[in-house]
C-alpha cells in the first residue's frame, strides 16, 4: 500500500512539473501571462509530493516490505536499522529518486523565497527547472522504478553491499546530491535570463546564494567521500581519480570558477556571457557525472546494477539538456552585451585567470575520465590514473595558487602592484623557506616538494586581506573568503605531506611480536572473534607507541558479512595533532603468522579539515549575502511604511 | 588600458580563455597517450611486451597450482594466463578475499627486462554484484571466452 503511494505521488509531481513548465512557458506569452500566479505554487506542491514519494520509499525500507522489488535487491531484515533508512538511496533507482526529491524541493524553495529576479525572468527559470526534472522524473518512472512489486516475494532479500554499510552512507549521499541538485538552479537562472536577455549584477546577486549553498554542499560532499574512501577501502589512499570521483570534481571546478565569475557581474557587471555559461557547464557536469556512474560504463561500489537502457536513456536527456542549453547560448549570447572593462592588473583579471585555470582543469579531467570510455570503444583497453591525473593538474593549480595569494588584495577595475607590495613579503618570503626546507625533507619528489612550498606561503597570503581593518569590522563574506583561501592552503599541505612523507610497513608477524612504521612501534598483542548484527569478524589488538611513549590500543577486524557473503577489511586509526596511524589486518599465513599492513600519515587528516574549513567559508559567505538581503528587505517595507504614514 | 573598447576587451578575453583551453586540450591529450596504463593479456606480453616500467593491467586467470608465498608472509607468486600464454606476477600485499587460483584477476604493475610482472594492486572478483569493469568479461571461468570478448 504505502508503496503505491509514493509511486502515485511520484506521477503527481510528475504531472505538475509539467504543468508548472506549460504555465511558466505560456506565462511568456502576451495572451497567457495570467498563467504566471500558479507556477510558484505549482513548483512548491511538486517539491513537496517528490519528498512523500522519498518518504514512503524509506517507509518500505525500514519496514522491509519484501514484496517491493527493490527492497529485495538492496536490503535484509537483520540489517541495523541506520543502513534499512540509508539502503533507501544506496541503490540505482533510490539515489535517482532522491535525486529528483531534491531538485523538486530546491526548485520549490525557489519559487517561494526569491524576489529579487524580474518576474519573466523568474517564470522562466521555474519553468526551465520544471523541464530538466520532467526528464528525470521520466528516467524514473519509466525506466528505474523505485517501487516495484514482485508477484512472488521471496523470504530474505539480498542484502547491502558492505562497503557501503557504514555511516558514511547516511551522510555522503544526500550531503553531495544536495550539491549536485543545486547547482539545476544555477542552470535554470541561466537559462531564464538567456530566455529573457536580462543579465545584470542583480541577476548575479540573486544567483549567488544559491550557487554558494549547492558550493558548500558539494564541497562537504566531495570531502566526506573522500575520508570514507579512504578509511573504509583500507588501501590508504583518499583519492583515486577513479571516474566517479571525477564525477563530483568536475562539477565542483565548474561551480569554482562560477562562484568567482557571479562575483565579478555582481560587483561590477563584467564577466556577462561567461557567468551565464558556467551556471550552463556547472549543472550540465553533474548530468554527465550521473551518465558515467549510472551508465554502466564502470563499475565501481557506486555503479549498481548495470542496465545499458538506462545508460541510453540519461544519453538522450543529457544530449536535449546540455545541447539545448548551449544551443540557447549560441544563439542569445550575441544578444547579451558587453559588460565594463578593467585594467589587466586588477580583482577581475586575477579573477579571470582564476576562471581560465579551474576550466582548464575540468577540461583536463574531463578528458582523463573519457579516454578510456572512447579507447575501449575503438576495441583498446585502457585505465588513466595518477601518472596523468597529477602532474596535469599541478600544471594549473601552481599557477592558480600563485595567483590566488595575490588577487584577493587587488582592487576593482583597475591596481598597481606597489600598493600591495607589502602585503607580499611576508608570503614571498615564506615561499622560499618553504620551497628550501621541503626539499631537503624530501628530496626529489618534486609535487610534493611544490606543495609544501606553496601551502605556508598561501595561508599567509590568505589572511592577508584582513590587515590593517578593524577585525570587529570585517564582513561575513570576508571572512568567509579568507576562510575558504585558507583551507585551500590547509588541505594542499595534507595532500603534499601525505605523498611525501608517509612511511608504509607490509609485515607478518605472530602475537606478541613488533613492527616498526615511521615513528612508531606497533605490537600486535592478540586475535580475537568479534561479532556484529550482521557480521562475524576477526579483531587484532594492536598495541601502539609513539617514540617510545605510552601504548594507545587500535582494533582493525577482517569482517565477514552473511548477506551478502563478503568480507571486508575495516581499518583502525590513530590520530595525532601531526598525523594518523593507519593499520589493516590481513590474513593468516600457513605457519600462523598475521599480515599486518601500517602506514604513518603525517598530517595527512589536514586534508579533510581543509576541506571543512573550504565549505565553512562558503557557509559564512551564504549567512552574510543572505542576512545583508534580509536587511535590505527590511529596510525597504519600513521605507514602505513611512511613506504611507505621511500619505495618510 | 582605457584606450581599449569594451568589444575589444571582450575579444582579447575570449582569445586568451580559447588559447588557454586549447593548450590544455593539447596538453591532456599528450599525456594520454603517454599515462593511460593499457590492458594487456599474457598473450599480448608474449607477443609485444610493454617496456619495462612502464604502468600497465594485467588481467588472465590465476594458472592452478600456480601460486607460491615468500618467507615473509607477504609477498607472493603467481601465473597469469590466458590459455595461450603465462605471465609470472609478483605481488606484496593483502590479496584480495576473493583471489583464487582458477579465477579472474586483474593486476596494475609493470613487467621488468626479464618479462616478469611486479604488481602493486590486484582486482579480484567480488561478488555477483559488484565486479571491477575488466572482470565482468570474465564471469565465465573461460580464458578463450575471456580473450575473445575482451579483443
Amino acid at each position: 500500500m504505502i508503496a503505491e503511494f509514493g509511486l502515485a505521488a511520484l506521477w503527481l509531481a510528475a504531472a505538475l512539473a509539467a504543468l508548472q513548465l506549460f504555465a511558466g512557458a505560456l506565462s511568456l506569452t502576451q495572451r497567457g501571462e495570467g498563467f504566471g500566479v500558479i507556477v510558484r505554487p505549482v513548483a512548491a506542491v511538486q517539491g513537496l509530493l517528490a519528498l512523500t514519494a522519498l518518504i514512503a520509499l524509506i517507509v518500505v525500507f525500514m519496514r522491509t516490505d519484501l514484496s517491493v522489488k527493490l527492497v529485495v535487491e538492496n536490503s535484509h531484515s537483520a540489517k541495523p536499522m541506520l543502513y534499512k533508512i540509508a539502503g533507501a538511496w544506496g541503490n540505482h533507482e533510490g539515489s535517482m529518486l532522491l535525486w529528483v526529491t531534491i531538485m523538486g524541493l530546491a526548485g520549490g524553495f525557489v519559487a517561494l523565497v526569491e524576489r529579487r529576479l524580474p518576474e519573466r525572468t523568474m517564470l522562466a527559470t521555474l519553468a526551465g527547472q520544471a523541464f530538466v526534472s520532467l526528464g528525470f522524473y521520466a528516467f524514473l518512472l519509466l525506466a528505474s522504478n523505485p517501487f516495484a512489486r514482485l508477484a512472488e516475494p521471496p523470504a530474505e532479500g539480498n542484502g547491502l553491499n558492505p562497503l557501503l554499510q557504514d555511516p558514511g552512507l547516511v551522510f555522503h549521499p544526500p550531503t553531495l546530491y544536495v550539491g549536485y541538485v543545486g547547482l539545476s538552479i544555477a542552470f535554470s537562472f541561466a537559462i531564464g535570463a538567456l530566455i529573457t536577455r536580462e543579465v545584470s549584477p542583480a541577476f548575479a546577486r540573486a544567483m549567488r546564494p544559491w550557487v554558494l549553498g549547492a558550493w558548500t554542499f558539494l564541497t562537504l560532499g566531495i570531502t566526506a567521500g573522500s575520508f570514507w574512501a579512504y578509511y573504509e577501502l583500507g588501501w590508504g589512499g583518499w583519492w583515486f581519480w577513479d571516474p566517479v570521483e571525477n564525477a563530483s570534481l568536475m562539477p565542483w571546478l565548474a561551480a569554482t570558477a562560477l562562484l568567482h565569475s557571479a562575483g565579478v557581474l555582481a560587483a561590477r557587471n563584467a564577466l556577462r556571457a561567461w557567468t551565464i555559461m558556467l551556471g550552463v557547464i556547472a549543472f550540465s557536469m553533474s548530468m554527465v557525472g550521473t551518465f558515467i556512474v549510472r551508465s554502466g560504463l564502470l563499475t565501481s561500489v557506486h555503479a549498481f546494477a548495470v542496465d545499458p537502457r538506462r545508460g541510453a536513456f540519461i544519453l538522450v536527456l543529457l544530449a536535449i539538456y546540455i545541447g539545448g542549453a548551449l544551443l540557447l547560448f549560441a544563439l542569445r549570447a550575441a544578444s547579451v552585451t558587453e559588460g565594463e572593462r578593467f585594467a589587466v592588473t586588477s580583482r577581475e583579471s586575477a579573477l579571470v585567470f582564476n576562471n581560465v585555470m579551474l576550466t582548464s582543469i575540468l577540461g583536463i579531467v574531463l578528458m582523463g575520465t573519457l579516454y578510456p570510455l572512447v579507447t575501449e570503444a575503438m576495441g583498446e583497453k585502457v585505465s588513466v590514473g595518477p601518472p596523468y591525473f597529477n602532474p596535469m593538474a599541478a600544471v594549473f593549480v601552481v599557477p592558480m595558487v600563485l595567483v590566488l595569494m595575490v588577487g584577493p588584495l587587488l582592487r576593482w577595475r583597475a591596481d598597481n602592484l606597489a600598493r600591495v607590495r607589502m602585503s607580499l613579503v611576508v608570503p614571498a618570503a615564506s615561499l622560499v623557506i618553504a620551497a628550501m626546507v621541503a626539499a631537503v625533507l624530501a628530496p626529489g619528489k618534486v609535487l610534493p616538494i611544490i606543495g609544501l612550498a606553496l601551502a605556508p606561503p598561501l595561508a599567509i597570503a590568505a589572511l592577508m586581506p584582513l590587515r590593517g581593518r578593524e577585525i570587529r569590522r570585517v564582513k561575513l563574506p570576508t571572512w568567509g573568503m579568507v576562510i575558504a583561501h585558507f583551507g585551500v592552503a590547509v588541505a594542499l599541505f595534507g595532500m603534499a605531506s601525505d605523498s611525501a612523507f608517509t612511511s608504509e610497513k607490509l609485515v607478518a608477524v605472530h602475537t606478541g611480536e613488533a613492527a616498526a612504521v615511521g615513528p612508531w612501534r606497533v605490537t600486535l598483542a592478540s586475535i580475537e572473534p568479534a561479532a556484529g548484527p550482521n557480521w562475524t569478524a576477526i579483531e587484532a589488538d594492536l598495541q601502539a607507541s609513539y617514540n617510545g611513549g605510552a601504548a594507545h590500543g587500535l582494533h582493525p577486524q577482517s569482517r565477514s558479512f552473511w548477506t551478502p557473503p563478503q568480507q571486508t577489511n575495516e581499518s583502525a586509526l590513530l590520530t595525532r595533532w601531526n598525523g594518523q596511524l593507519y593499520t589493516v589486518l590481513g590474513d593468516q599465513t600457513a605457519d600462523g603468522r598475521w599480515q599486518l599492513r601500517l602506514w604513518w600519515k603525517p598530517f595527512v587528516p589536514m586534508i579533510w579539515f581543509g576541506g571543512i574549513l573550504i565549505a565553512f567559508g562558503g557557509m559564512l559567505s551564504l549567512l552574510g549575502r543572505v542576512a545583508s538581503d534580509l536587511r535590505r528587505i527590511v529596510a525597504r517595507g519600513k521605507i514602505a511604511d513611512r511613506r504611507e504614514g505621511a500619505a495618510r | 588600458m582605457s584606450a581599449i573598447k569594451a568589444k575589444h576587451q571582450r575579444l582579447i578575453l575570449v582569445l586568451i580563455a580559447l588559447a588557454a583551453l586549447i593548450a590544455a586540450g593539447l596538453l591532456a591529450a599528450w599525456a594520454l597517450r603517454n599515462q593511460a596504463s593499457y590492458f594487456y593479456l599474457p598473450a599480448d606480453i608474449a607477443a609485444k611486451p610493454p617496456e619495462p616500467g612502464r604502468a600497465v593491467r594485467l588481467g588472465g586467470m590465476v594458472e592452478k597450482g600456480s601460486i607460491g608465498k615468500g618467507p615473509d608472509g607477504v609477498t607472493i607468486f603467481f601465473a597469469v594466463s590466458d590459455g595461450k600464454a603465462r605471465v609470472p606476477v609478483t605481488f606484496r600485499g593483502i590479496v584480495p578475499d576473493l583471489f583464487k587460483e582458477g579465477s579472474g584477476v586483474v593486476a596494475d604493475g609493470s613487467v621488468d627486462a626479464n618479462g616478469n610482472f611486479f604488481a602493486t594492486n590486484l582486482l579480484a572478483k567480488h561478488d555477483e554484484k559488484y565486479v571491477p569493469r575488466e572482470m565482468k568479461d570474465m564471469s565465465e571461468a573461460q580464458a578463450r571466452q575471456m580473450v575473445r570478448q575482451t579483443r
